[in-house]
């Protein structure tokens, strides 16, 4: 029996195992880091300074449960596309397509966000030496072309480079902290003059919450190298909570320097603050490291969302949830090579509409939706498989709290943006369900329903 | 025609080279290899075999 069952796999090209927990955390922490050097700072337009701090903190616990859920719930399914994967085998397949499209339009938008902000960086620099209004499509479209290509070439070689130029952005932040010297305030740091009340009450605490998500937007995709870890259980919630720490630590330092060194009035609408906040230091060795990280943090960040979003994509393929085609492997790179090339077209022409902030919030609101089906499928899971009856590489603690606190956070997140974006909530609930309504009575038929669930685990309790 | 045209011009040749590289390899695979290999992946191959060997008590 295992002979034959290996003469099969011999026959078979799987993606190639070759990560560690270093990559995993270079996948979470690449994709999310660029939300610290920009993006973060609009929640203190909506809550002043002490409103994003709250914002900072109460988000990061909702993505400290969702990095808790997605360790444990990743350790038993260690399949490429994630929390698509998971939603397929504990809640079913319409929840899984739509947390599959979900996976995918989050993570292309956000490569194209962070290809504009590349581009865009680059035609500053331009109008600094004297070239006004650069062009930055070409650079868009180059540095969603070279990393597809790097992806297209392995998986290995991808996520070093994503550890090193996500390391060098976050040293940045880091070496920019002691420079502040936070030991001596009033030096450098100006808190006690520039910290003000809440400008807008209670209410724009909950408003700042969604830009809050900036801070770790992201961090969930680590789960999508699961199919290419040397032992998943171990180095996927490693990876996680590694990566859940150091944007924690990332946060609070991003928050506490640009806070002390920017009036909330300004730093609430700033295009890149980290930058700015450099700027205010009168510092040029500082001004250049916070540009080299600005940019290697844009570029970690689409880079990684490459990745996931074709791992996503190929695993929906190859359930047939979309056309098989999708779900080839590359013989020599061994990597989804139909997946990554079909999906620059699309994040190219993302890219080029121009709509950041709607690109952004469509990227966000696909994130929230994914989150808001976690808290849901843990208590599903736990309840249909308890601890005794499969192996878990990882078991988060005081279950059923964080799911319950990831409900509520999420909810209170919906609220936020109901508030600022109520019309894009609602054109993408919308999206949403014309694509359920598609593939509940087009697609689902074309999918082989025994095949698509593969983990051999006890029938659930009360089956 | 300055530096930052020359670098766009630059920026649009290398696109096209790295498009253009990944298509024409992605076609070459698909004509060298049979599709059924292609598409041959499982989703859990390493707890499917694990499985199997426990269950085929060899």
């Amino acid at each position: 029996m295992s002979e034959q069952t290996a003469t099969a796999s011999a026959e078979r090209i799987n993606l190639l195992k070759v990560l560690g927990p270093v990559h995993v955390w270079a996948l979470g922490v690449g994709i999310v880091l660029v939300g610290e050097y920009m993006g973060w700072n609009f929640s203190v337009g909506k809550g002043g300074a002490y409103g994003s701090l709250i914002a900072c903190w109460f988000i990061g616990l909702l993505y400290t449960c969702v990095a808790m859920i997605d360790s444990e719930v990743t350790s038993t399914v260690a399949a490429a596309g994630g929390q698509y994967a998971q939603a397929k085998h504990i809640v079913g397949p319409l929840m899984a397509f739509n947390v599959g499209l979900y996976l995918v339009l989050a993570y292309t938008m956000l490569e194209a966000a962070d290809a504009l902000v590349a581009g865009d960086l680059l035609a500053i620099v331009a109008d600094q030496f004297g070239h006004p209004d650069l062009d930055p499509k070409p650079f868009v479209v180059l540095t969603i072309a070279f990393l597809a290509w790097l992806n297209y070439r392995g998986v290995f070689m991808t996520l070093t480079v994503n550890f090193v130029i996500t390391a060098i952005a976050f040293l940045a932040l880091v070496i920019m902290f002691f420079w502040v010297q936070p030991w001596n305030p009033g030096a450098v740091l100006l808190h006690e003059k520039l910290l003000t009340d809440l400008p807008y009450g209670w209410i724009g605490v909950i408003a700042s919450l969604q830009f809050g998500m900036w801070y770790y937007l992201g961090i969930e995709g680590t789960c999508q190298a699961a199919e290419e870890v040397r032992s998943a259980g171990r180095s996927i919630p490693l990876g996680t909570m590694s990566g859940m720490i150091t944007l924690l630590i990332a946060a609070t330092i991003t928050w506490y320097m640009a806070a002390g060194l920017l009036p909330w009035e300004y730093l609430g609408q700033a295009g890149v603050p980290m930058y700015d906040a450099a700027q205010m230091t009168g510092s040029p060795f500082l001004m250049v490291l916070l540009f080299i990280g600005t940019i290697f943090s844009a570029i970690a960040s689409a880079n990684g969302c490459i990745n996931d979003a074709s791992r996503s994509w190929f695993s929906m393929g190859r359930d047939r949830y979309l056309p098989i085609w999708f779900a080839a492997v590359h013989p020599r790179y061994r990597t989804p090579y139909r997946s990554i090339v079909f999906l620059i077209p699309v994040a190219v022409a993302f890219g080029f509409t121009g709509l950041l902030d709607q690109v952004i919030t469509f990227s966000i609101l696909s994130g929230l939706l994914g989150y808001t089906f976690m808290s849901l499928n843990m208590m599903k899971f736990r309840k249909s498989w308890p601890l005794d009856s499969i192996k878990r590489g990882y078991v988060h603690p005081f279950h059923p709290l964080p799911a319950l606190s990831l409900l509520i956070l999420c909810a209170a997140t919906y609220f936020a943006t109901f508030l600022g974006y109520g019309a894009s909530l609602l054109a993408i609930m919308v999206f949403y369900i014309v694509a359920s309504l598609w593939f509940h009575f087009h697609r689902y038929k074309y999918v082989r329903r025994a095949d698509q669930f593969t983990m051999p685990w006890p029938k659930p309790k009360g089956y | 025609m300055d530096f930052w045209d020359i670098f766009s011009y630059a920026a649009w040749i290398v696109s096209a080279g790295l498009l253009l590289w990944m298509l024409m390899d992605a076609i070459r695979i698909n004509r060298e290899y049979d599709e059924d290999l292609l598409i041959s992946s499982r989703e859990g191959a390493d707890e499917l075999l694990e499985a199997d060997e426990k269950g085929g008590g060899s």
